[in-house]
């Protein structure tokens, strides 16, 4: 007991001290949970420039926290998703968007994939059509050499 | 005809080495802007040192003018200052500041330490002006013509000419500047 009461102050002391670090945490409150799951799939969407491979739900640079304070503000104000991403994309260009639009610019980067895929099973095709077409392996034994082998099976026969 | 067997592929492997080769030499961190051949978003703003008086960007319709972000906790901005200076100082190029996300103090303090070349520097405190003009790193500056058309944006430090980014150099940037002076 005597041990406890004189931790007690400590932890006491310890939880004071690590509160600013608690408040550091931003608490959106939303009005309704379409709101919230809005304000959810658009920083998972978002990428954050600064850190580039992260969205700016994950990033904890200083341009994510803004732009996820400017995406609550707007979703509050009763932004659709679309809206909002739209908004973004007008300052920040398409590369702010972890899957672009299609459109003449991106085309290559969504049809890449698929085109190379058909190519490869062309390839394929092609090499499994050649081989089929082959004329099967002519004979290459002459009469001799098949005359003599005949001759070597009989004689293991008798 | 029995060659093109071995063209062709090597010809698809030449291409892509190139396309490959091309991406490597550029730089991923720089996003190209949207807001290029757009007008710069208006905005109004208190001025760092007289903060009484507004700054707005529709002020300088009729000019070719530079807006440049900066701040005195950037340490980029610090290498490019003297170029800034430079473009102001001999070649009369305009150039308004951004101060961005910074404590008015050390915005002052910083440029009576290194030299102050702006017409005037407008404070964004929040960083809301900054986000309106798609700034995601300081220093970035904007190239804006006559009729108030974002025609540039720099992004990073402007440099002294030949070195690794031609597009930042100061002699580029002013032999386009001269160019909008002239249209």
């Amino acid at each position: 007991m005597r041990r406890l009461s004189y931790q007690l102050p400590l932890v006491l002391l310890l939880l004071v001290l690590t509160a600013p670090l608690l408040a550091g945490i931003e608490t959106y409150t939303f009005e309704t949970p379409e709101q919230e799951q809005a304000y959810k799939n658009l920083t998972e969407e978002l990428r954050c420039l600064v850190c580039q491979n992260q969205n700016i739900a994950d990033s904890n640079a200083e341009l994510a926290q803004d732009l996820r304070k400017k995406a609550y503000q707007q979703v509050k104000q009763g932004k659709s998703e679309d809206e909002v991403a739209e908004w973004m994309v007008d300052r920040y260009g398409d590369f702010v968007l972890y899957r672009p639009p299609v459109k003449a610019t991106t085309l290559f980067l969504w049809v890449g994939p698929l085109l190379f895929l058909l190519i490869a099973f062309v390839v394929l095709w092609r090499i499994g059509r050649a081989r089929r077409n082959q004329p099967p392996e002519a004979d290459s034994v002459d009469e001799q050499s098949l005359e003599q082998a005949r001759h070597m099976l009989e004689n293991k026969e008798s | 005809m029995k060659s093109m067997r071995y063209v062709v592929p090597l010809l698809i492997f030449v291409a892509l080495v190139a396309l490959l080769l091309k991406g490597l030499g550029q730089d991923p961190k720089e996003v190209p802007s949207p807001l290029v051949g757009k007008p710069a978003p208006a905005f109004t703003a208190q001025q760092l040192h007289v903060p009484e008086k507004q700054f707005s960007a529709s002020d300088m319709k009729g000019r070719v003018w530079m807006l440049n972000v900066w701040a005195s906790w950037c340490f980029s901005c610090r290498a490019e200052h003297e170029l800034v200076t430079r473009m102001a100082r001999e070649h009369g190029i305009v150039v308004v500041g951004l101060n961005y996300k910074d404590e008015p103090a050390d915005a002052k303090g910083w440029l009576q330490q290194f030299g102050n070349p702006y017409v005037t520097s407008v404070m964004d405190q929040e960083g809301d002006i900054g986000i309106e003009y798609g700034v995601y790193g300081v220093p970035e500056s904007f190239i804006i013509d006559k009729s108030g058309v974002i025609r540039r944006k720099v992004i990073g430090p402007i440099n002294d000419s030949a070195e690794e980014k031609p597009q930042n150099s100061v002699d580029q940037l002013l032999a386009f500047i001269n160019e909008l002076e002239a249209e």
